[in-house]
């Protein structure tokens, strides 16, 4: 037993809460300094979300994966800035300010877990928990050039994490490189009976670069497609020939249901977050209700003066698409979308291992560039989706720069086969030093 | 197209405030964002049901819950071991 002085300057504010001094027990991380997104439980340390709605909330118990990285031995130092409620693909949404990019102070770090990620980048800490609705671990690391894992849904248990898209999000791990990603992910994956999505599949991998040769990696077409910058594009192409001269076979190949995986995707979380989110109503936990009006004008007074707009314009999107008259339009075609996405996975990785592509179409936007126009940042998360609507593991591993600033590559797995995602990430890693 | 009216009338439903003068820029949006989830009209209906997700029960046995002091500190209004909400009626 022991305690870390963390006294790191935070010039990027990266965290919303930081704890200068912070316990660690002994096991395979002792010590280490882990930075966790403010939307995972902390006992007796504020969590936030990012939303004055929970503002000076104290969880009165510790997520199922903060339990196992205290128990590793890790110092939780602080909890990190993202968008409220995890919803924004830059960091920019926080009701604490944004997030500034350590590569280039002028861009967005990516979001939604954009703290984590510049926590690690700048060197604060070595590894940080992030989580991932529709790529919100895998677009920060990509534009912070940091490594980043979105496990399949179900080996990390969601117990402590606030909900928003429970269909489709997840805890997983972000640090600098492969290796430390690996350690952190083999302390947090595991069964719990707390998370009834649970499954029983620990993680004991140590990455090795020896799987590589003879690998079959697909390469889907529209993962180049329209909207892609072609300098990105270029980056991705060149990493995956990389891949192909440490031995891996490339597989050209196509996935038509990517058409509609952005659509499916923002149908099914604004829907659940409608429901989720409800609870935020000033009554139990955060800021209390002032108000001596009546019960739903207290509520809609409360919110609004609380919840930010992108918050606010999701919860209404869900709420429409799932109202009598349009349920059909939407929530039910979204959910056929989303199964499409599930059969193309499943016919691709009959015949490939790992599927390659970029993880974001561009670079880091600049700071303010898309907050006016909510669908034009939307429209940033076509690559990212699809391993979350069908629920399989992704990771992204920085794969070079375009005009200075980190692109980073998205290697996607069959389910529970992220010891092989892992392992391609390290070989293309490795052959990079 | 919604109308902003309609807007006004989710927000109600949500329990999401929302002012006048945010009404027109909140209306544009949505529509934009509408307009684009219509691409889901062209998905063919495969008739084929559910998620594909089987449900994983367990016996209902009683464990403990968490502390009903530190859930009670984050409340605003709390009487005899109840949070207390704001009135009904």
């Amino acid at each position: 037993m022991g305690s870390v002085a963390f006294d790191a300057e935070d010039r990027w504010n990266a965290f919303i809460t930081i704890c200068r001094r912070a316990g660690h027990g002994d096991g395979p991380l002792a010590g280490v300094p882990v930075a966790v997104k403010d939307i995972i439980s902390t006992a007796g340390i504020q969590t936030t979300c990012g939303s004055l709605v929970l503002k000076g909330y104290v969880p009165p118990y510790d997520a199922h994966v903060v339990e196992l990285v205290k128990a590793a031995g890790a110092a939780v130092v602080g909890k990190t800035n993202m968008d409220e409620f995890g919803m924004g693909t830059t960091t920019e949404s926080s009701a604490f300010g944004p997030t500034t990019n350590p590569v280039d102070t002028t861009r967005v770090p990516g979001g939604s877990s954009g703290g984590s990620a510049a926590a690690v980048a700048s060197g604060m800490v070595p590894m940080a928990l992030g989580t991932d609705t529709g790529g919100s671990i895998r677009c920060p690391a990509a534009f912070c050039g940091i490594v980043g894992l979105k496990p399949t849904y179900g080996r990390v248990s969601r117990y402590g994490l606030v909900a928003y898209a429970n269909s489709l999000e997840g805890i997983g791990p972000m640090a600098g490189n492969v290796e430390d990603v690996s350690r952190l992910f083999s302390v947090i994956a595991g069964p719990d009976a707390r998370d009834a999505t649970s499954i029983d599949r620990p993680y004991t991998h140590t990455p090795s670069s020896d799987r590589i040769r003879g690998l079959r990696i697909g390469v889907p077409a529209e993962f180049f497609g329209e909207g892609v910058d072609p300098a990105v594009a270029e980056r991705v192409r060149a990493a995956i020939g990389d891949l192909a001269d440490l031995g891996a076979e490339i597989v050209e190949c196509s996935m038509p249901s990517m058409a509609f995986a952005l659509a499916a995707y923002y149908v099914t979380c604004t829907s659940e977050a409608s429901s989720n989110l409800a609870r935020f109503d000033g009554v139990r936990y955060g800021p209390d209700i002032v108000s001596k009006r009546s019960w739903h004008e207290a509520y809609q007074e409360h919110r609004r003066e609380h919840l930010g707009k992108e918050v606010r314009r999701r919860i209404m999107l869900g709420t429409f698409a799932l109202s009598a008259g349009y349920y059909g339009k939407y929530y039910a075609k979204a959910q056929e979308a989303r199964k499409n996405v599930g059969e193309d996975f499943a016919r691709l990785f009959a015949d490939v291992d790992v599927i390659a592509g970029p993880t974001m179409p561009t670079t880091a936007f600049a700071l303010g560039e898309k907050t006016a126009d909510p669908l034009s940042m939307y429209l940033a998360d076509i690559l990212t989706v699809p391993a979350n609507l069908a629920g399989v593991p992704a990771i992204s591993v920085p794969c070079g720069t375009v005009n200075g600033l980190p692109v980073g590559l998205q290697l996607i797995g069959r389910h529970c086969e992220e010891e092989l995602i892992i392992d391609a990430a390290c070989a293309y890693e490795e052959a990079q030093r | 197209m919604v109308s902003e009216s309609d807007v006004a009338h989710i927000a109600i439903l949500a329990d999401i405030g929302i002012g006048d003068d945010e009404l027109a820029e909140f209306t544009g949006q949505f529509n934009a964002i509408l307009e684009y989830f219509d691409l889901l009209d062209q998905v063919e209906e495969s008739g084929r049901s559910g998620t594909g997700t089987t449900n994983i029960f367990r016996d209902d046995e009683i464990a403990p819950s968490l502390p009903l002091d530190g859930v009670l500190e984050n409340a605003g209004e709390s009487e005899a071991g109840y949070i207390r909400a704001p009135k009904v009626m």
